[in-house]
């Protein structure tokens, strides 16, 4: 009896055993990534590298990943994404804007291959769009800046005049006025996404004219080291930058995007994928808040009550009427307020900016 | 308009400004001595921008690897020499062509130290300190400015300061110019001029090296690869603008980090001058002083040393 | 004991054959070295590098796109380099011979333009560079300006310039305010060789300016004005040549091929003007020009092998997870040991002892 049972056991065993091994070891989904600027640079792609890393952690064992980091957004770009294409990847994501005419060009080659553009507004059957309501993020910024600014004056460090630049910059001013009517910005436009030097240069120099809070939509720590050298606060960008300035840094806008990857990875492995456009924003939490850190408590209510009325939607930060700064009423096409469209083509500034947009 | 050149005025003689100056310009400082140096003895070494990004990239390493700023500007110093003993093979040693070895060089190094620094991308060190003396250092406008300085700043001074006087005063500046000069008569003298040469360029390799070092470790205290951004090629037409003297070397490395500093605050201003205009004001201010220079030396050329970038082959 | 170099009594010849793959060979052992230390299989990754990308139609047409503004910009370097005139500044040649090309585009873009447009704009780009190089030229003619530095410097100017536009007057209207001008037109575009490939026409005319070049040099009176100033200066001087004209000839020459390189790699590859349309071909054309020993059946070769090794670092990046800096050290290193290899054709090494018979280690 006992000797049936045992060998019952030992051939369930066995069958099992060769049932696993049988079975054809399941194909993992090759995902590729295209990252603009070097993994390290703690701002743009770091964070893009963070949702690739929070990928890997969530779906590990049914996915391979790849990235190739520092990719010009020359034509070069268009033969890493087609390298990647051709080398068994099904769905890769393309972190920035100048992708975009090289991304649809090889997905119209490799229709069954899946391309996730960030930041473009061209799609095709197989090419989606996402990217993050930064704004959002922006008019909290503004409010704590106003509140924050002994001088009533804010320093704002910036790359480029694209309209994700402008709308971040109206969107923050018009976040402070709610706090300070009369509040003031000085821009200055360092013509690059990412040097260190300048930036902190470009720190330095607003921080003499007058600025006591630092913001930036460039992608390294170095004004927040200058805003902790001086004394100063200031806002991080892309990701948490406290390390950098323990005692200045308020906030930061931080770009998440792990579940977005996560989400649009399953989509693929279960076959339900399709072309989307995502622009998400605090409620989605693709836009996140760092902490609120080194400010005083009614401060802190005040920056989180904002951003759960952004989440609610009781609150749009362009919510009309709108005047530019020549004195006339921005059209209202989105209800009560600006519509995507308008804020994604974003070109003027808002009233309360003194200087001029640059080759207007 | 009137306004505006108060505005201007009022940035300029700020102590702040004079302070951000003195800090941007130091590694063009550094970088152009040892050049300066190195060009006298009749070297033409291109290879900066690749010297100071590996000075960069090892002085990190070395930093954030021994805690200490002083092993990371000694390893940034090594890495630049290293770089340059290469260059010093191959251009004294086989009598290769300077600019071309000069390009490699840079290639090479920005490749290099990409590598070298891709594993301390992110890392955090303390910055060099400054010096903070109890009474002088709180002097009003030139406290901070002659008393409150980094390590290397107060050594860019007395480099360039002991290099005018190695160069003018002591014999062996002497047989170097001479080396530069006329690079077959001082053979024809006596004078080791190969050992000469790649005692400069090792000298400028160093310096190169230590000018490199400067920005991870004391300007912006992280690294990123390529974070040297131009500066090398930036110390190269110092050199020239110079006219080969220390003199106006410092003049116009400060001159140089105070118009690259300008375009950035002068558009805090509000002046609506376009970004770009204020970015290309360095080279084109470069191009324009060459010009100047190069004219008022007349029929005779530049003020270059004559045997600059000719390539020498002792005859036996 | 000491190493000297001695001046040859004639160029070997066996050195000047054997000397690149002499060079090539320690450059592979160099990178094997690099990647063990890696630790990458030296093999395989030599492998990825060198022959992968050459067993793939795609790959092979990637060569030859990533090798036609090498080729073009470095045959018209060489002439400058042959005679000891030292044009940097290629770079911004082809930046401002982008731009100047662009214009034309730019200006007819959504009319109903004919096919005059293609050829308007290349010659634009041609005589933009041209006139951009002569810049750095007559400073150094007339006021006797060290050129490496002015036409450097030209290169960042240029690339503000390039910059202003693109972000300002020329922005596509309909793009968002991005920084690209609109896409160009069909006309404007430089035709496709094969289709499916990115192969395109510029590489015909890569192909015919190497053999032009040639001709040049060694069958016209120009050429062998090039090659006797860079050879005997005083010698050219004495035949009554003009080396004021012979740097203006050169740099404009020079400057006409990084202009026409530029404009055909926007209008082909890239489509439309944007800030980013070179990563840095103009310093590469210069190794390259260097490796190919300055003559245009070399510069033809050596800028297919570089193309390669870029399509390598980039196959490696994905297969092999090996950093793209990578490329940077080996382009590095090849230059090195083929400059150094080089030396050895004009000179040789030798040993010299203490001892009054002197050891003489032939290589």
């Amino acid at each position: 009896m006992k000797n049936r049972i045992v060998v019952a056991a030992a051939a369930t065993l066995f069958a099992v055993a060769a049932a696993t091994l049988a079975a054809p070891a399941a194909e993992k989904l090759k995902v590729g990534f295209i990252y603009l600027g070097p993994v390290g640079d703690f701002g743009w792609t770091y964070q893009h590298e963070v949702g690739r890393q929070g990928l890997v952690k969530a779906l590990g064992d049914k996915i391979d990943t790849t990235y190739l980091e520092n990719v010009n957004e020359g034509p070069d770009s268009e033969r890493s994404i087609e390298q990647l294409a051709r080398t068994g990847h099904k769905l890769i994501f393309t972190t920035s804007f100048g992708y975009m005419d090289p991304t649809i060009k090889v997905a119209s080659k490799h229709p069954t291959v899946d391309f996730e553009h960030a930041t473009g507004f061209k799609r095709a059957a197989n090419v989606s769009t996402y990217s993050g309501r930064f704004y959002e993020g922006r008019y909290i910024q503004g409010m704590i800046a106003a509140k924050m600014s002994k001088t009533g004056v804010l320093g704002y460090i910036v790359s480029f005049p694209i309209p994700e630049v402008i709308s971040g910059i109206n969107s923050t001013i018009l976040g402070a006025q709610t706090v300070n009517p009369n509040i003031k910005v000085k821009i200055i436009w360092v013509s690059t996404w990412f040097d260190p030097g300048k930036e902190a240069d470009a720190a330095k120099a607003l921080a003499d004219q007058g600025a006591d809070v630092l913001m930036q939509h460039t992608d390294s720590p170095a004004a927040m080291q200058i805003a902790s050298q001086r004394g100063l606060l200031a806002f991080g960008q892309d990701s948490d930058m406290i390390k950098f300035g323990p005692k200045s840094q308020l906030t930061a806008i931080i770009d998440n995007w792990a579940p977005y990857y996560i989400q649009r990875t399953n989509d693929v492995l279960n076959g339900s994928w399709k072309s989307t456009d995502t622009w998400g924003g605090l409620k989605s939490t693709l836009v996140e808040m760092a902490p609120y850190t080194n400010m005083p408590d009614d401060v802190k209510k005040m920056a989180m009550d904002t951003e759960a009325a952004i989440k609610a939607g009781t609150l749009h930060p362009f919510k009309c009427p709108i005047t530019d700064q020549d004195g006339n009423t921005v059209p209202c096409k989105g209800g009560d307020h600006l519509d995507d469209g308008q804020i994604l083509s974003m070109n003027f500034y808002v009233k309360g900016i003194d200087e001029k947009i640059p080759g207007k | 308009m009137f306004d505006a050149i108060v505005q201007i005025f009022g940035l300029i003689f700020s102590v702040n400004f004079i302070l951000t100056v003195i800090t941007a310009s130091t590694p063009l400082l550094l970088a152009a001595s040892g050049e300066l140096v190195v060009e006298r003895a009749g070297v033409l070494n291109l290879g900066i921008e690749g010297m100071m990004i590996m000075g960069a990239a090892c002085g990190f390493a070395g930093a954030f690897v021994s805690d200490s700023t002083i092993v990371g500007a000694f390893t940034g110093v090594v890495a630049g020499a290293a770089m340059s003993a290469v260059f010093a093979f191959l251009t004294l040693g086989l009598a290769v062509n300077q600019v071309a070895a000069g390009l490699a060089l840079t290639i090479l190094g920005t490749g290099l130290s990409g590598l070298i620094g891709a594993g301390f991308v992110g890392a955090r060190i303390v910055p060099t300190p400054q010096l903070h003396l109890p009474v002088l250092t709180d002097l009003p406008v030139v406290g901070r400015i002659l008393f409150g300085q980094d390590a290397f700043v107060y050594f860019s001074f007395a480099l360039i300061i002991g290099i005018w006087l190695f160069l003018y005063r002591t014999r062996l500046g002497l047989v170097l110019r001479a080396v530069g000069d006329n690079h077959t008569s001082a053979h024809a003298l006596g004078y080791p001029v190969l050992k000469i040469r790649m005692l400069a360029v090792l000298f400028g390799g160093g310096c190169a090296g230590l000018a490199g070092a400067f920005l991870p470790l004391a300007y912006t205290p992280f690294f990123i690869p390529g974070m040297t951004a131009g500066r090398g090629w930036i110390a190269l037409a110092l050199v020239v603008f110079a006219s080969w003297r220390p003199g106006r070397l410092v003049a116009g490395a400060y001159l140089f980090g105070a118009v690259t500093f300008l375009q950035l605050s002068v558009q805090g201003l509000g002046l609506g001058i376009p970004p770009q205009v204020m970015s290309s004001l360095p080279y084109l201010a470069t191009v324009v002083v060459l010009v100047l220079i190069s004219r008022t030396r007349g029929a005779a050329g530049s003020a270059a040393p004559a045997s600059l970038g000719v390539v020498f082959v002792p005859d036996r | 004991m000491q190493l000297v170099l001695e001046k040859r009594a004639e160029r070997s010849a066996t050195i000047a054959i054997a000397s690149p793959l002499i060079a090539i060979a320690l450059t592979l052992v160099t990178m094997a070295v690099l990647f063990a230390i890696l630790g990458k299989n030296p093999i395989t990754a030599l492998g990825v590098y060198f022959i992968d990308p050459l067993t793939d139609p795609y790959s092979l047409g990637e060569i030859a796109v990533k090798a036609t503004p090498l080729v073009m910009i470095a045959v018209g370097l060489s002439l400058c380099y042959i005679a000891n005139i030292w044009n940097i500044g290629a770079e911004g040649q082809f930046l401002i011979g982008a731009v100047c090309g662009s214009w034309l585009a730019v200006r007819t873009n959504g009319t109903e333009a004919g096919y005059w447009v293609l050829p308007g704009m290349l010659c634009l780009g041609a005589l933009g560079g041209a006139l951009y190089a002569m810049i750095p030229a007559i400073c150094k003619v007339r006021f006797g300006a060290n050129e490496i530095l002015t036409s450097l410097m030209l290169v960042y100017i240029a690339y503000y310039i390039m910059d202003y536009l693109v972000r300002g007057p020329w922005r596509d209207p309909h793009g968002l305010n991005f920084p690209t001008t609109a896409p160009f037109d069909p006309v404007a575009t430089v035709p496709i060789l094969i289709e499916g490939s990115r192969l395109h026409a510029g590489t015909l005319a890569a192909l015919l300016v190497v053999m032009l070049v040639a001709v040049m040099l060694g069958r016209t009176i120009m050429g062998f004005e090039i090659r006797l100033a860079g050879a005997a200066p005083r010698a050219a001087r004495f035949s009554g040549f003009n080396s004021d004209n012979l740097v203006l000839f050169t740099f404009a020459v020079s400057g006409a091929l990084a202009g026409l390189a530029g404009i055909i790699e926007v209008a082909g590859p890239i489509g439309y003007l944007q800030p980013d349309i070179s990563p840095g071909y103009g310093f590469t054309a210069i190794i390259v020009a260097f490796l190919g020993r300055l003559n245009p059946l070399g510069i033809l070769i050596a800028g297919l092998f570089l193309a390669l090794t870029f399509i390598g670092g980039e196959n490696a990046e994905i297969a092999i997870k090996v950093p793209l800096d990578l490329t940077k050290v080996f382009q590095g290193i090849l230059l090195f040991y083929v400059l150094a290899c080089d030396s050895l054709i004009v000179y040789r090494i030798r040993l010299i002892g203490a001892s009054s018979k002197a050891v003489a280690a032939n290589v």
